[in-house]
């Protein structure tokens, strides 16, 4: 795929994540929106009558040191990704110099 | 997908232990074999797994009006197999669990079943099934990550109405479908192109390296590198 398509995808994903916060523009999560899934299902749990039987260790002490924390992971991924595929692009880009640098030799030493 | 700590009850906490552990445990011994047949594959093996620590933290906001994320866990899958996703899988919920209190220790079995088993078996079954079929590779990159991020939100409403099967065991699906696994359509088909696109980025820089894995036939890896 050409460069371009890259961005056309990435806009369609960044689309992905505007359209809901465009859908319920001016809803926070006093009405009900933009809480998470994951901890929606609790209460559908708790209905049943069931109590949790063990709490998490240790919480996040507030919402701040929480996106602290995903922020972490989600920089420690990025650097990953970006230190290897910067190393492969560097390769590829130099295996291709020197693939052009051999074909000029070549054709140079056929001309003499 | 994430099963909150205390969520359920401690039977069900140990048989997705069980289930889980000897998964993960075979995963590690396929890392090792297929880092010593494919030393250069090292690299990759740490994208696939840098990419579920940065999709799995990204909570998006969906048309259903809650947020939910994206798991990365196709990539891997794809690139190594479903076993070493579930490592990967393994090491983003043990992180998860001690450092944000999203899922649990308690939890943590049922959710590596979710997120670091079904979703990737999922991935690599349908991956292998469109290589098969010999459709492009990226076809079956999209459809793999995409699959495998719904069927993991799947599994977990399927392990909640296990546990919870009141008034009955349809009725809690139905539940748990509208909240884990409606909200992530959209996600899913966001991680499908996502990893379309490191996927076909990988395939333009290394072809040789998706080769040796089996990831991609001799075919494609000559048309990748013509695009270089």
């Amino acid at each position: 795929m050409d460069n371009k398509y890259y961005i056309l995808i990435l806009a369609v994903v960044a689309l992905i994540a505007i359209i809901p916060l465009a859908m319920y523009s001016g809803m926070g999560e006093d009405e009900g929106y933009f809480g998470g899934a994951d901890s929606s299902a609790g209460p559908v749990i708790e209905e049943t009558g069931y109590q949790p039987w063990f709490s998490s260790i240790w919480e996040p002490p507030s919402g701040e040191i929480e996106s602290l924390l995903f922020a972490l992971q989600a920089a420690i991924g990025a650097i990953i990704i970006g230190y290897i595929l910067g190393y492969f692009h560097g390769q590829s880009s130099e295996r291709k110099k020197i693939e052009k640098e051999v074909k000029s030799d070549l054709n140079g030493s056929e001309e003499n | 997908m994430h099963i909150m700590e205390g969520f359920l009850p401690w039977q069900w906490c140990l048989l997705w232990y069980i289930v889980s552990l000897p998964v993960v445990a075979y995963g590690v011994v396929q890392i090792k074999k297929i880092t010593d047949e494919h030393p250069e594959s090292k690299p990759l093996l740490a994208v696939s797994g840098a990419f579920v620590f940065v999709l799995s933290s990204l909570k998006l906001p969906s048309v259903t009006g809650s947020c939910s994320h994206p798991t990365g866990t196709g990539l891997g899958a794809v690139l190594f197999g479903p076993a070493v996703a579930s490592v990967l899988g393994a090491i983003v919920l043990v992180f998860q669990a001690l450092l944000l209190a999203h899922g649990g220790l308690t939890t943590l079995g049922a959710n590596i079943f979710s997120m670091g088993i079904v979703g990737p078996l999922v991935a690599w079954l349908i991956y292998k099934g469109v290589q098969k079929a010999g459709w492009s590779p990226l076809i079956g990159v999209f459809l793999a990550a995409s699959l495998a991020n719904l069927m993991t939100y799947v599994t977990t409403a399927i392990q909640l109405s296990l546990a919870f099967p009141v008034p009955s065991f349809a009725v809690a699906f139905n539940n748990f479908m509208w909240i884990f696994a409606i909200t992530q359509i959209p996600l899913a088909i966001a991680e499908g192109l996502l990893t379309v696109v490191i996927f076909d980025y990988i395939m333009k820089l290394r072809p040789d390296i998706l080769e040796n894995l089996k990831v991609i036939g001799p075919k494609i890896k000559e048309k990748a590198q013509a695009v270089v």
